[in-house]
């Protein structure tokens, strides 16, 4: 159980970082905080790799290696977007 | 040490750098770097996540990463930026299978996650924290397609809403329940499947009923999701950056769900329970109406002798500008105007695009300069020494009528334009907008009509404005 609550702690700490870090974004930045979110919460590539390392192939490392592929599109597709919506943000 | 404790100061490091990504978006100049640090965290945890001891299969890890990567690389390279909410949403579905599917390889090789107990079962606590990934991903994945497709307009953004809805809603959620409990006691692979299968069919039915315009609230509250669903995956593995980057994803997201909210002066629930916003602009009646009430509608070259003679000039566009690719002109006709000596802002409404912030990265997009754009918030006293308010594609959003305690949009914060001297409304129509109500402006006195698709009319502006030399 003192696994559970330690992770707990962390979580509901966690929240509150977050809490106070997206309201200090810029409204106009909105769109792209999304975006990074979405780049970011691919960092389930972790759980999935792990699931997906063993040499051989079962129904669990199977589904391991399409959550890879999945949460690959996420980390690349969102971090570029990003990139590129961040990229046209110009001063006069 | 050994490789737990480094992989777990690496993690810690990983996480640090994910929260400075999002610091980063505190403003435009630090915002590149901010999202150089995502990269380097994520970067950071793969490539610690590679030497872990279990972890054999780097080909195929590698392959997948690849196509994945391909595939994500190739569409954020291409998409519109006018279609980023369905990238948002389509990369939202991704996040919720990729939880399920882990959820389910955690279920089967329980050992590879260190989650059996000594008698062979899985720890109870593991049960449900694998629940909670699963069952969240799951609402996520069918949600966000849902909202893909009627953002994509593959099925119409009219809401769907049917008898004993709510109801059936509940009555899937109990059901998740009660298959969760039987599951934990059971641990029967078929109940967990069931589960599963219900948390898909409880996303298509929570986001069907929702309308259009709401759709800002519904990307927000699905990129909360993503992140609890992150979390609940986090928690199966004890693996605290994993709960960390969910944690503060659903908290962002859950934050700009709130701020659409009170954009629109909408209760989350009402959104939820809603069917608000048909999508459908095109009132029949209305056009016939507006003429018989007068409005004033006018030439280019009123519109242009009006602008010239203007110090101050407040741009408000709306997603109708966007969708008429009118953003590059409208930003020529700035540029111009503000060659003549005149101030030229631009005034948004945390609602005018299709997601929040959206219509700043449309601009952005067009080359209109950052500061030269101003938040509600920001801009609204200002108005009242504008000599035209250029409203462009936007219509609710300027509405007088939310200040009318009979009206349906009562208490929704507006872009107040009528305190402009003049007000000029590009407009396809004099038709009603997304609230489905009439925009008494169009009616007043010192507010200028102009019909016509918004990408002709700022063309004619442009030529106008050029031709004048």
């Amino acid at each position: 159980m003192s696994v559970f609550i330690t992770a707990l702690t962390v979580f509901v700490l966690a929240v509150f970082v977050g809490y106070h870090v997206v309201w200090k974004v810029t409204p106009a930045l909105h769109t792209p905080l999304m975006s990074v979110t979405n780049a970011i919460s691919g960092v389930i590539i972790v759980g999935a790799i792990i699931a997906g390392g063993p040499g051989e192939y079962n129904t669990a490392s199977i589904l391991g290696l399409a959550a890879v592929a999945l949460a690959s599109v996420n980390v690349f597709g969102g971090f570029i977007v990003t990139a590129r919506m961040l990229s046209k943000f110009k001063k006069r | 040490m050994n490789y737990e404790s480094i992989a777990a100061l690496a993690y810690l490091v990983a996480a640090v750098l994910f929260i400075l990504a999002l610091r980063g978006l505190s403003s435009p100049e630090t915002a590149r770097r901010g999202n150089l640090f995502g990269i380097l965290g994520m970067a950071i945890a793969i490539v610690v996540t590679m030497f872990n001891p279990g972890v054999h299969n780097f080909v195929m890890i590698g392959l997948a990463i690849l196509v994945g990567g391909a595939v994500g690389t190739v569409v954020a390279l291409r998409i519109k930026m006018t279609d980023l909410p369905q990238l948002v949403a389509m990369l939202h579905s991704l996040v919720g299978l990729a939880a399920v599917l882990v959820a389910k390889s955690a279920f089967y090789a329980p050992a590879e996650y260190g989650i059996l107990a000594p008698d062979g079962d899985i720890f109870a606590s593991s049960l449900i924290e694998m629940l909670l990934g699963d069952g969240i991903g799951a609402i996520t994945f069918t949600g966000s397609i849902v909202a893909f497709a009627k953002l994509q307009g593959l099925v119409g953004s009219a809401p769907v809403s049917f008898k004993g809805q709510h109801a059936l809603n509940a009555l899937i959620g109990a059901g998740i329940l009660a298959l969760g409990v039987v599951f934990v006691i059971t641990q029967n692979p078929i109940i967990f499947w069931m589960m599963t299968v219900l948390a898909l069919v409880l996303g298509v039915t929570l986001i069907i009923p929702i309308g259009g315009a709401d759709m800002p609230v519904i990307v927000s509250m699905l990129n909360s999701y993503s992140g609890w669903a992150a979390a609940g995956i986090g928690f199966t593995l004890h693996n605290n950056m994993l709960i960390i980057a969910g944690a503060i994803i659903g908290s962002s997201g859950a934050i700009l769900s709130y701020i659409m909210c009170r954009a629109m002066n909408r209760s989350f629930l009402s959104v939820l329970f809603g069917g608000f916003g048909s999508g459908d602009n095109a009132a029949p009646s209305a056009a016939a109406q507006a003429a018989q009430r007068g409005a004033n509608i006018g030439s280019i070259e009123d519109a242009v002798f009006l602008m010239k003679q203007a110090e101050k000039i407040i741009i408000v566009p709306g997603y109708g500008m966007a969708v008429a690719q009118a953003q590059h002109a409208v930003r020529e006709m700035a540029e111009l105007l503000g060659k003549e000596g005149i101030t030229v802002k631009y005034a948004i409404h945390p609602v005018a695009g299709r997601m929040p912030g959206h219509m700043n990265v449309l601009l952005a997009d067009a080359n209109v300069p950052y500061d030269q754009v101003f938040e509600m918030d920001e801009i609204n006293s200002e108005f009242s020494d504008a000599d035209v308010a250029f409203v462009m594609g936007a219509n609710d959003v300027t509405n007088p009528a939310a200040k009318d305690p009979g009206s349906p949009i009562y208490g929704m914060p507006i872009l107040e334009v009528e305190r402009a001297r003049t007000v000029l409304f590009s407009k396809r129509s004099l038709g009603i907008g997304y609230a489905g109500i009439d925009n008494e402006l169009f009616y007043k006195p010192n507010t200028m009509m102009l019909l016509g698709d918004a990408r002709d009319t700022a063309d004619n502006f442009v030529r106008a404005l050029k031709g004048g030399h």
